[in-house]
């Protein structure tokens, strides 16, 4: 036994100061394993096979070739594999059937999971995959999305549908400046560099899964739910994650895993092609978005009206909430937002970062500089105009917004003083310049979550929490969190996370990670202190407590909680050959404290680097006769690379929650929103073109030319 | 009886960093599996699998690839060195050590495709390799100055969807020594 320090080792704040990532060491040697990486003994291999029509059933699946190859184990499919429940409602809804695979014949899109392959090897198992003959009765299918379906219908998601108060058409009658567009972003895919991979192990009656995903109790629960299992005979490790960004929940891999796993009584790993990926695990629904703004000549609004429309499957309701923007950054008389979906033969969509507010802020951060061009009042000054007091729609108090701090900060560090109006008058060899900007808001919560603090015997403590490190640098930031709340030092903290076992915690999604997960650490330590201070010394197991911030949460005053952006862009445009090239990005951001500022800006710009994506690169595109994707894959679909990726600078203002134990509020998705905006401001500044449909490709630059050149 | 049927199996050799490993792989085994599920050496990172995102990159006789289009039984013979074979010991490469201390990766999983490429980039230069982003690429113009916009053109076989790049680069021209170039 030691004696328990009776004083903190060490009093000074490590919450604010930069420290490289914990498991840095083990991320650039290669010693950091993923999912697909944890040996197992007797470990057979899993091949998914997709369907290859988009609407119809199967009529047979001829699985004596494909088992008659060396190697092979078994074939699975809706004729043969274990049953799942699926009527359940889950942490974030009801399941995805995507994920609940081979439980009937219908096939409800191209890409849908038809049957599994298992096999001693992956080799056997893809040549097994290959050989499979499934034979289908095909029926016609609808793909076509566009806003002027008569079948779209307003859905309640996680936010309401439709919201409203004014007379819209009242006061854009009555308005001296109006702004009447249309906007369209294209099918989006989160592409994480790591494809989703799962081990599931069966031991007795209990499952053991080894899995790539944003919550490890959230799987857990998940799969509990499916297998119909007591979600402790249910444990999810996912250590080291290879990105995210809302499509690791759960999906065919872990299911189909599990499935084989018990079966054949061994191991069993799946793991997702890329071009699996981009039919399995979700993407962000194209939109269609019109925006009506009325203003008076000084540019404050009398109405703001924002609609939208997005697809989803015939299986899954997915609302792309890409009004969210419009609700929180400004009001006006008449004030009406709207959220509609179409069901389509499609996969089903779901969350990628910043669900809804990036191709809402696009729409209507766009049309804020069209408004701002009519009424000759600079795009900032607009907005600062448009300042609302409390929320447009809640009426509620604002727990911190400082987005005009963001616009000041941010002008004075671009240079956006000097700027020149007028469009299309910079030049600069074959190219035409521009600058733009836009705003940003994306919303900040807390989920409930458990936290385990030991004080071990050598004088150093371990947290255990089931937080999810997909990047975000989420190990770092709890291990600041923990060392200040405990008044030690950092070096003596250990922070272990991804394991189910841990207890339930929120997931690594909605910018909603790091601060959850840190109000259950601080809690944790402050109830540990207490203890510490009673106790003379520590035994040799330590001394363990443990947290829940499941009350303290839900006594949260309700408030406008967001983090706040302001997004500049410099562009250059070529219109003899359509390029656009981003020439260097400045966001200023007010998004609470910063625990780590090495990794946040490295999360920040992460999302900026996003909005140059999705400005002038990303677009999936189906086949209308197959009801397919064209080049379902990474030189198909094109996510921006080095070269593309200019000089980006992201900072932030003094901001905090006051309301947060520690005063944070969420940075993982704050940082693409407006960006894409920004950017195509800046290309109208440039050529005096409006690009209101994403990506921004050559043939739209070539087409869209110059206006007034 | 008919002809017998063609091998699907060879016994290769192949060296990984130094060491040399004895296996046998089915012929369609890329080097990429064969040195994550054979050899567990599971730093080399599948992202495609199909040459498409550089997170496979290794280094093949010190010249970079991409491991999933290389059968392992084309790698016999070949000096093959991967994320696990560049630090000495316990002290890091300088390329790792910058991606450590620039934040050069989030997620980490493109991690070691960009520090193997980001080693051979470098070794490209100062061997006065020209690329896409060299004004002027005579023979007699001698070695570019390692600018951004080269590192950047250099390494965009690599992505890394987490978006970080913009430190990726700074950790590349510090290991290079040519931070003042590259700002």
């Amino acid at each position: 036994m030691t004696t328990a320090p009776t004083r903190p080792a060490a009093a000074q704040g490590s919450v604010g100061t930069a420290h490289t990532r914990v498991e840095g060491r083990d991320k650039v040697t290669g010693a950091a394993r993923y999912a697909a990486e944890i040996p197992f003994t007797g470990l057979a291999h899993g091949w998914l096979v997709l369907s290859t029509v988009a609407r119809g059933r199967i009529r047979a699946v001829d699985a004596d070739a494909a088992l008659a190859l060396p190697g092979v184990l078994a074939v699975l499919h809706h004729g043969n594999a274990p049953r799942l429940v699926t009527d359940y409602v889950g942490m974030l809804g009801v399941p995805d059937p995507t994920a609940a695979v081979f439980q009937h014949d219908r096939v409800p899109h191209a890409g849908w999971p038809v049957a599994l392959v298992v096999a001693e090897t992956p080799e056997q198992a893809r040549e097994a995959a290959d050989t499979l003959a499934v034979r289908y009765d095909e029926e016609p299918h609808d793909i076509a999305f566009s806003a002027a379906r008569p079948d779209a219908y307003p859905v309640d998601g996680y936010t309401p549908a439709v919201t409203e108060k004014g007379d819209v058409e009242a006061g854009l009658a009555a308005s001296a400046v109006v702004v009447d567009e249309e906007y369209t972003t294209p099918e989006e895919h989160h592409s994480a560099m790591e494809p989703h991979a799962a081990t599931a192990r069966w031991d007795g009656g209990r499952l053991e899964v080894v899995d790539s995903n944003q919550g490890s109790t959230w799987v857990q629960s998940e799969l509990a739910a499916m297998f119909a299992l007591d979600p402790s005979a249910v444990r999810v490790v996912s250590e080291h994650v290879g990105g995210g960004f809302g499509s690791k929940g759960v999906r065919a891999q872990q299911v189909a895993a599990a499935m084989a796993a018990s079966v054949l009584g061994r191991p069993v790993r799946v793991v997702l092609t890329r071009r699996q990926v981009f039919s399995l695990t979700g993407y962000r629904s194209p939109t269609a978005q019109r925006i009506r703004l009325g203003a008076d000549a000084g540019g404050r609004l009398r109405v703001l009206e924002h609609r939208s429309w997005n697809q989803t499957s015939t299986v899954y309701e997915f609302v792309e909430s890409s009004a969210g923007p419009a609700r929180v950054l400004y009001d006006a008389e008449a004030h009406r937002t709207s959220q509609e979906v179409v069901r389509l033969d499609v996969p089903s969509p779901t969350w990628m970062r910043a669900p809804g507010e990036a191709p809402g802020s696009f729409a209507l951060e766009s049309a804020f500089d069209e408004l701002a061009e009519k009424c000759g009042i600079d795009p900032i000054e607009l907005r600062l105009r448009n300042e609302p007091e409390t929320g447009p729609v809640s009426g509620l108090p604002f727990a911190g917004r400082n987005l005009a701090a963001c616009f000041r900060e941010g002008a004075r560090r671009f240079g956006w003083a000097e700027r020149d109006p007028r469009p299309g008058v910079r030049r600069d060899g074959r190219w035409l310049l521009g600058t733009g900007t836009a705003a940003a808001s994306f919303p900040v919560g807390a989920g409930a979550s458990t936290a385990a603090l030991t004080a071990e015997a050598d004088g150093t403590f371990t947290v255990r929490i089931a937080a999810a490190d997909i990047g975000t640098g989420a190990r770092t930031a709890l291990t600041l969190v923990a060392a200040d709340a405990l008044g030690t030092a950092p070096e003596r903290v250990r922070v272990r996370v991804g394991d189910s076992a841990f207890g339930s915690a929120w997931i690594a999604g909605g910018s909603m990670g790091t601060r959850s997960w840190s109000w259950a650490v601080t809690e944790a330590a402050r109830e540990l202190r207490e203890r510490l201070a009673l106790s003379g010394e520590i035994p040799p197991e330590g001394i363990t407590v443990r947290s829940d911030t499941t009350e303290a949460i839900g006594a949260l005053a309700r408030k406008e909680r967001h983090s706040f952006g302001a997004q500049f862009a410099e562009v250059a445009v070529d219109v003899a050959t359509g390029e656009v090239r981003v020439r260097r990005m400045l966001g200023i951001f007010a998004a609470g404290r910063i625990v780590n500022p090495l990794t946040a800006r490295s999360q920040l710009i992460g999302g900026m680097t996003w909005g140059i994506s999705m400005a002038l690169h990303e677009e999936a595109v189906r086949d209308r006769v197959t009801g397919a994707h064209y080049g379902a894959d990474l030189a198909g679909y094109h996510v921006a690379t080095h070269a593309d990726v200019p000089r980006i600078e992201a900072d932030w203002v003094d901001d905090t929650d006051p309301d947060d134990p520690v005063g944070i509020k969420g940075i993982g998705e704050v940082g693409i929103v407006g960006a894409a905006a920004a950017i195509a401001n800046a290309v109208w500044h440039a050529t005096g073109v409006r690009h209101r449909a994403l990506p921004i490709r050559p043939d739209r630059v070539l087409t869209g030319g110059t206006a007034g050149v | 009886m008919g002809p017998a049927p063609a091998p699907t199996h060879s016994a290769i050799t192949l060296q990984v960093n130094g060491e040399k490993y004895t296996l046998s792989v089915d012929h369609r085994t890329t080097l990429l599996d064969a040195l994550r599920e054979r050899l567990d050496l599971t730093g080399t990172k599948k992202g495609c699998d199909q040459g498409q995102c550089g997170a496979c990159t290794v280094l093949l006789d010190g010249r970079r690839a991409v491991s999933c289009l290389q059968l392992a039984v084309a790698a016999e013979g070949r000096e093959i060195t991967t994320i696990e074979g560049l630090a000495d010991g316990e002290r890091l490469h300088p390329v790792q050590q910058a991606f450590l201390d620039l934040d050069g990766y989030q997620c980490g999983y493109c991690t070691p495709g960009q520090i193997c490429s980001a080693v051979a980039v470098i070794e490209e230069h100062a061997a006065g390799w020209p690329s896409a982003a060299t004004d002027d690429v005579r023979p007699e113009a001698g070695v570019p100055e390692l600018t951004a916009e080269e590192i950047r053109e250099r390494m965009s076989g690599n992505l890394c969807r987490c978006g970080a790049y913009v430190s990726i680069v700074q950790a590349v021209a510090r290991a290079a020594g040519a931070e003042e170039a590259a700002v």
